[in-house]
């Protein structure tokens, strides 16, 4: 099993991207391509063999891929593993990666380094997906950040330096929370491991658990987009190019997530236990504010931001419910909405903005005759987003919804509604966007969705759309890209068995080691 | 009393000797042979001599390391593996800051420069080697004699004058305090050697409490923490840049290397607590008020900051801060993560003031616009830049994340039952991500914003290669850390 080398190789491109003469942009280009397929192969082959290899009987799931002692003095420990939690997460980041690449094909500002950091920030996102050391997890964790702030700040658009610099600090703040929590299950523990699966057989103390929990939980949570900690996810995703904000939306709040679940959930059972209700009520607010804010923004790719804090209180609260249902819900939830963000984002940065300069939603309008490819990628990425049967949103969300009925039937209520908002305004998306001929100049009223309206007035210009956007047509490598990730959410969501397979006795494992 | 072995002497002061003799060749030099030679010429002769010094005086140094452990007359020459890795590290950055000066105007006085610069390294030498109080007050003064007149070396501006003068009166004065409070511990100890002073229980006395405060306002003067801070921007400012880079380097590693002697050899067990909820007097607790005040106000001046120099002088000041929180836990651990900590700062430091030297005076100033679209003009020192900023930022994997963690881990392990440390720590962490944002503000300026002159800059190649090897250092402390850390924790443990 070689499935570490994705770290090493999108280090390696990232290097030999930087060695590259400026000039031979294609050259650069295609070294990152090929470094992203590189290593999606590694993660597809792992999932293969993962698969091969766990059996009913497996003791714990992990699959320990190198664990060397880093850092004697300090118990620190080169521990990467992979189990049925994280491995859907990898794949997912290679996907996210090759994808990204592709959307970013026409960066020709400095694209020496953008595909450098880019990779940077790949490694980093594998590396903390991997890591079952808690100093390693962190190392990877803030490796990651530096690399945001520059794609954001030097290739972004909206308020780029803002939402960059925003969104940095905000992960930083939340690293510091985890910092301390690190600091003090180190110690507490009395160990002298960081290694996570040791300290999770020792938990610390009941009443140290209960204060350092909700720091480590918000701490990774932060960068989950957790409500009230989201402020920074649709500033970041607006100001953020194309490949930056599918990466961004894609799978670094998923690093929150996943870093929730890992060093949050894993270490800390009492804690989780007592502060498991107020978390499921914060994620329902996010669910259901995101969805709302999203409904009422006048920016396209602000409604996909919000969408992004309102699915990821999905991820939260499925996590949170503590049973097998909602937690693969949860965890599946996680991959399903890193396809889904990557592809809306895709429509909206590259397909759209990238031709019409401007996302303002009153301002565009009939790019169903001009850019028809969008139009039906963004309808199968929406008819996914609000879990449409059939796509990879529906078993997620579907899965998490009956995880948190088990909860609180209240929960499960407060998510359906998030779920009718969404559909309000993904169909509110689809319409103004790709089927209103006319501009509209009046604002949506906030709740009341405003789809139908304009119906009648645009039947009899037939041509307008044409004559209104003169844009290039749809390229090849976005194409590609788009065609990947949708062919993933029908796979998915027709045969959800191929992640749920492995994703179901891991979390029963994680369950059991719970009681 | 003892016989002396005067051979030892001389063996233990080799370094010492090597950097006077070329220091008095370098001067004697500049005034005979290069008297008619121009300014660059004599820059290049002159220092390439005192880098030659600088390189052998390291040969005697290497070859000290690992023999038996002496302490001659009475403890003012210690020698042992810790003294000598510390002057090791001195010269190392006298070095550096010697190859920058290369490239640098300094103006008239080229041997005179270098040869304060080699006194100056030479006090320091003397300063990490012993444990004695008298020799501790000598070499420092010595070196911050030499420090204020290398400072004032930009001779035609005023600025420069300004800050010496400066950095002089607040010098004199900490110096005063120092003497005033050592002579207090010798009047109640009746010995300067830090090892007998710690045989004499005084912590009940008050005059010892005074004589205690005093050395720690001196101390605190020269490593710069808040309130005695007020020196280091305009000093920094004024001096020229491989003299500031060698003032917050050099000195700062020999300071700290004698504060946490003087500490934790000399007065334990007058440390009283700085747990929280359990407070004690001490000096543990003048620490904590310090250093808590350095990393406030240290972050939050220099986010203001428009002159590089000057942001790195406060930055500094939040790093003094943050090293004290290592001294305070005074275990193995602390101690250990002290010293890392000052190596890796000062090699971070000195290369990050190296490559604004090299830049700024094609760049035309130090300021944060004149750094605009650097890296499209100097890319490969502007990538060195990235990394020194991002590890005094404390990111991973570089030298300042992995001595930034452990020095708060040590901080917390001090006392892992109720973690009394963890409100400094608490502070510690946050106020570093404070301070993220001022160091992307730098970076911001050198890769985001565009240039105004986008033509490209040329260094020497010596400085390009002197700088790579200073980041490739700070990576490496980053990624392995463990053979340095191991050797320190085991000399650390004997100390």
């Amino acid at each position: 099993m070689h499935v570490d080398w994705t770290i090493y190789t999108s280090l390696i491109g990232a290097g030999l991207i930087m060695l590259l003469p400026r000039e031979s942009k294609t050259l650069i280009r295609l070294v990152a391509l090929l470094t992203g397929v590189i290593g999606l192969g590694i993660g597809l082959d792992a999932y293969f063999a993962y698969n091969a290899w766990i059996t009913p009987d497996t003791k714990d799931g992990f699959w320990h891929i190198a664990n060397t002692p880093w850092i004697p003095l300090l118990g620190a420990h080169y521990h990467l593993a992979i189990d049925g939690i994280n491995l859907p997460l990898i794949i997912l980041n290679g996907f996210i990666c090759v994808t990204g690449i592709l959307f970013s094909w026409n960066i020709d500002k400095r694209p020496k380094e953008f595909f450098a950091f880019f990779l940077t920030l790949i490694a980093g996102v594998y590396g903390v997906f991997m890591a079952m050391d808690l100093f390693l997890l962190f190392v990877f964790y803030e490796l990651a950040i530096i690399p945001k702030y520059f794609i954001i700040a030097i290739w972004g658009s909206t308020r780029k330096e803002y939402g960059a610099m925003k969104l940095v600090l905000y992960s930083f703040i939340g690293s510091a929370f985890v910092f301390i929590a690190i600091l003090v299950v180190f110690f507490a523990s009395g160990q002298g491991t960081f290694d996570m699966l040791e300290l999770a057989k020792h938990p610390i103390a009941r009443d140290v658990q209960l204060w350092v929990f909700p720091l480590a939980f918000v701490g990774f949570a932060v960068l989950a987009g957790m409500w009230p900690f989201h402020t920074w996810a649709p500033t970041g995703h607006v100001a953020a190019p194309t490949a930056a904000s599918m990466l961004l939306a894609g799978v670094v709040m998923k690093l929150g997530a996943y870093g929730c679940f890992r060093a949050g959930m894993m270490l800390f059972p009492d804690g989780l236990e007592y502060w498991r209700w107020p978390l499921a009520w914060l994620a329902l607010v996010g669910i259901i504010y995101g969805a709302a804010v999203a409904l009422v923004q006048k920016d396209f790719k602000y409604m996909i931001g919000y969408s992004s804090v309102s699915h990821m209180g999905f991820v939260l609260l499925g996590l949170v419910t503590l049973n097998v249902v909602g937690m693969s819900g949860a965890i599946l939830q996680m991959f399903s909405h890193g396809i889904i963000a990557g592809l809306l984002f895709a429509v909206v940065g590259r397909m759209i903005y990238d031709r019409t300069h401007t996302r303002q939603l009153d301002e565009l309008g009939g790019l169903a005759k001009v850019l028809p490819f969008a139009c039906v990628t963004f309808v199968i990425g929406g008819a996914a987003s609000m879990g449409m049967p059939g796509f990879s949103g529906f078993v997620a969300e579907i899965q998490v919804l009956i995880g948190a009925f088990d909860m609180s039937p209240w929960l499960a209520v407060g998510a359906g509604v998030g779920i009718i908002i969404t559909v309000a305004y993904i169909l509110k998306a689809i319409h103004k966007v790709f089927f209103a001929e006319e501009e509209h100049t009046q604002a949506a009223p906030a709740g009341a969705p405003d789809h139908g309206h304009g119906h009648g007035h645009g039947h009899g210009h037939g041509g307008a759309g044409d004559a209104r956007w003169d844009v290039p047509p749809i390229t090849l490598p976005e194409k590609l890209g788009a065609i990947i990730l949708m062919s993933l959410l029908v796979i998915i969501g027709l045969y959800p068995s191929i992640m749920l397979n492995m994703i179901q006795p891991n979390v029963e494992i994680f369950l059991r080691g719970l009681r | 009393m003892t016989t002396v072995n005067y051979l030892d002497v001389v063996r233990g002061l080799s370094a010492e000797l090597i950097l006077a003799v070329t220091a008095l060749l370098a001067l004697t030099i500049d005034l005979s042979v290069l008297r008619r030679a121009e300014r660059a010429v004599r820059t290049k002769s002159v220092g390439t001599l005192a880098v030659i010094g600088l390189l052998a005086a390291l040969i005697p140094l290497f070859q000290m390391y690992g023999d038996a452990p002496q302490t001659l007359l009475g403890g003012t020459l210690v020698v042992n593996d810790l003294t000598v890795i510390f002057k090791i590290v001195v010269v190392v950055l006298t070095a550096l800051a010697v190859l920058i000066s290369l490239d640098y105007d300094v103006g008239r006085h080229v041997g005179e420069y270098f040869a304060t610069m080699l006194f100056g390294a030479i006090g320091m030498l003397l300063l990490v080697g012993t444990e004695e109080l008298i020799t501790i007050f000598v070499a420092l003064e010595l070196t911050s004699i030499c420090l204020y007149i290398l400072t004032a070396f930009h001779k035609s501006w005023l600025r420069s004058q300004e800050a010496a003068l400066k950095y002089f009166m607040f010098g004199a004065i900490s110096s005063a305090f120092l003497l005033f409070g050592l002579s207090y511990i010798f009047g109640i100890a009746g010995t300067t050697n830090l090892r007998a002073i710690h045989e004499v229980v005084l912590t009940d006395s008050p005059l010892f409490s005074v004589g205690l405060l005093f050395v720690i306002i001196g101390f605190g003067f020269k490593v710069a923490v808040v309130p005695f801070h007020l020196w280091a921007p305009d000093a920094y400012e004024g001096a020229p840049t491989p003299v500031a880079a060698y003032i917050a380097t050099g000195s700062k590693v020999a300071s700290f290397f004698v504060l946490t002697k003087v500490l934790l050899i000399g007065f334990t067990g007058a440390e009283g607590s700085a747990f929280w909820g359990s407070f004690q007097s001490g000096w543990a607790m003048l620490l904590a008020v310090t250093g808590t005040l350095s990393m406030v106000v240290g972050n939050c001046a220099a986010i203001v900051q428009h002159n590089i120099k000057r942001l790195l002088a406060y930055s500094s000041i939040a790093h003094a801060g943050y090293i004290f929180i290592g001294l305070i836990a005074a275990t193995v651990t602390g101690t250990t993560s002290v010293l890392f900590y000052v190596i890796v700062y000062a090699l971070t430091n000195l290369g990050a003031f190296g490559v604004l030297a090299a830049l700024s005076a094609r760049a035309g100033g130090e300021d944060l616009e004149h750094f605009n679209g650097m890296s499209k003009r100097a890319p490969y020192l502007s990538l060195l830049m990235l990394i020194f900023i991002l590890s005094l930022a404390g990111v991973p994997p570089l030298g300042g994340f992995f001595s930034k963690f452990y020095l708060f881990a040590a901080a917390v392990g001090r006392d892992a039952e109720n973690f009394g440390l963890l409100w400094l720590v608490v502070i510690g962490i946050f106020m570093s991500a404070v301070s993220l944002y001022y160091y992307l503000i730098v970076l911001k300026h050198m890769y985001i914003v565009e240039p105004r002159d986008p033509s490209r800059i040329t260094t020497p190649v010596y400085l390009n290669v002197a700088l790579g090897l200073a980041a490739l250092g700070v990576v490496l402390l980053g990624v392995f850390p463990q053979p340095l850390l191991a050797l320190l924790n085991s000399l650390a443990a004997r100390l």
